[in-house]
């Protein structure tokens, strides 16, 4: 079965990104892609860049707005995600716990959505 | 008066392990027992504290439980067994209760219940965690924990289960079913938790630990098992910095073990061996005791060899020949460790960490660094615990210097 690993982080985790723990930062998730590779579970993901640097499409009835980033919603913020290929729920959590988050935020783990029939 | 929390902690394993032994399903046993302690909770704090909380606690459960019977139908030789025993408890001043949570221990490791739920059952049913916790201990979603608990325990009573001691020959391969359970829930809790106060099961762990060897006093791998964790936690102190970070038992301050643990743990070692029947708690305490000595002792490490040796023998884990690796490293013989590491085979260990935590070292002291790089990589990204991530990209880190 799949999974994403919806991985969101603080403020703070994006921060490493480029402060002085940058090193320690990628290390970290460099180790954890390349275990995943490894694995042979890996089934797609990205890193994404942070939310600053999003535009994002507000539908709200019939209008269309459009928004810059970042929102004022929420503290963490979607930092990337990961496919993987799994037997379980469980072993997609064993996974998310391993995530190198080190400044607080959450990895939501859900199954993917099976293709839908087709119509007609 | 005493909180109604701290009693049920006391009292929960026992009450439970008689009324499900009594009844034979736990389940329905667990409801009785909570709506005795929902009574209590009621009751007591105006009431007062009854004289013997425990029986009051077993009367209201056991009233609880005839209700069941009633609309059960049960049979009724069953039925009036099964009242002729709870009347025992009715009332009582002096009387106490027999203690069956051995028997209910064997119940929730039988081989007829999928093993990797033995640990999650006793520490719900003996100990009364809830799943949510229990779900946190074993990473799973509590939704997903509870479902598997309800549906094991529907099948204890289903298929009527005895709660009885095994007999004399079946009883250790059955109590080594009880203690696989504990052991493999405290070394995920010891492994994966940096301090005392978030060691998450290890303590419930050594209780329960603690309860096998008090209910089957003489038995040797229980003694083994348990002198095993008081090896660990002995060094529980001295293995993270003030800052959290790890620190590997060789590097570990010495004085902050502790020191009557420690004399404790050879105690009950010297006790279990008085048995002259080996097993692998035994002598993984035994090669715990042995790197303890050689840290304080100034004894070479190459002496726990021979113990490594004598369990890969006796009990060929996967885990066993990774630590036997490990020590080989320790006592310089590289090439050794790395023909161990081979032998296990990359493609079988892919996803177990500790082989790759070794294999780094090997690779490292070989000078292989791009094979370092790499089970550097997979071990960290295999492992839970942030501390000791953040050790492994340290070790890492010099070899790029």
């Amino acid at each position: 079965m799949q999974y994403a690993l919806i991985i969101s982080e603080t403020p703070e985790g994006f921060a490493d990104r480029t402060n002085a723990q940058a090193g320690e930062y990628w290390g970290g998730w460099t180790a954890y892609s390349r275990a995943i590779v490894e694995s042979g579970i890996f089934a797609g993901g990205a890193g994404l860049e942070p939310p600053e640097t999003a535009a994002r499409v507000v539908f709200d009835g019939a209008s269309k707005t459009v928004q810059d980033g970042p929102y004022p919603d929420a503290r963490e913020r979607l930092g990337g995600f990961f496919l993987v290929e799994v037997d379980s729920l469980d072993d997609a959590l064993a996974w998310a716990k391993r995530c190198p988050i080190t400044k607080g935020g959450s990895v939501e783990v859900r199954p993917v959505l099976p293709t839908p029939p087709q119509a007609g | 008066m005493p909180k109604v929390d701290d009693i049920a902690r006391r009292h929960y394993g026992r009450l439970l392990a008689w009324l499900a032994a009594g009844f034979r399903d736990v389940a329905a046993a667990e409801d009785a027992l909570q709506d005795a302690f929902a009574a209590a909770l009621r009751r007591w704090p105006s009431e007062g504290l009854p004289n013997h909380p425990e029986a009051w606690l077993l009367a209201t459960a056991k009233r609880r439980l005839l209700d069941r019977l009633r609309q059960r139908k049960v049979s009724d030789a069953f039925a009036d067994d099964l009242r002729h025993t709870l009347t025992e408890a009715e009332d009582a001043v002096t009387w106490t209760f027999p203690d069956d949570r051995l028997k209910l221990m064997f119940v929730c490791a039988h081989p007829e219940i999928e093993a990797a739920l033995h640990a999650p059952l006793m520490l719900q049913t003996v100990l009364g965690l809830d799943s949510r916790r229990i779900a946190d201990a074993f990473v799973v979603s509590p939704s997903a924990m509870s479902q598997r608990l309800v549906r094991v325990k529907a099948k204890i009573a289903a298929a009527a289960l005895a709660f009885e001691i095994p007999e004399r020959e079946a009883l250790p391969r059955r109590l080594d079913s009880v203690l696989q359970a504990i052991y493999a829930a405290y070394t995920s809790a010891w492994t994966t938790t940096p301090d005392a106060q978030t060691r998450g099961l290890a303590g419930e762990a050594a209780y329960l630990t603690q309860l096998c060897v008090d209910l089957s006093p003489g038995e040797p791998e229980a003694l083994g098992l348990l002198a095993l964790i008081q090896f660990c936690d002995a060094r529980a102190a001295a293995r993270f910095a003030v800052d959290g970070a790890y620190i590997p038992m060789d590097e570990q301050d010495v004085t902050l073990w502790d020191r009557g643990l420690i004399a404790q743990a050879e105690a009950t070692l010297d006790l279990a061996s008085r048995n002259l029947t080996l097993g692998r708690y035994q002598l993984e305490a035994a090669i715990q005791s042995a790197h303890i000595s050689a840290r304080r002792r100034g004894v070479p490490p190459s002496a726990v060899l021979p113990l490594y040796r004598a369990l890969v023998s006796l009990h060929p884990s996967l885990g066993a020949w990774t630590g036997y690796a490990a020590a080989l490293v320790q006592a310089g013989e590289i090439q050794a460790a790395k023909q161990v590491l081979d032998d296990l085979g990359e493609d079988r260990m892919r996803l177990y960490q500790p082989w790759w935590a070794v294999m780094a070292e090997v690779a490292t002291q070989l000078g292989d660094t791009a094979s370092a790089l790499r089970a550097y990589d997979m071990a960290e990204g295999l492992e839970d615990a942030t501390a000791v991530k953040a050790w492994l990209r340290q070790r890492r880190s010099r070899l790029l210097q």
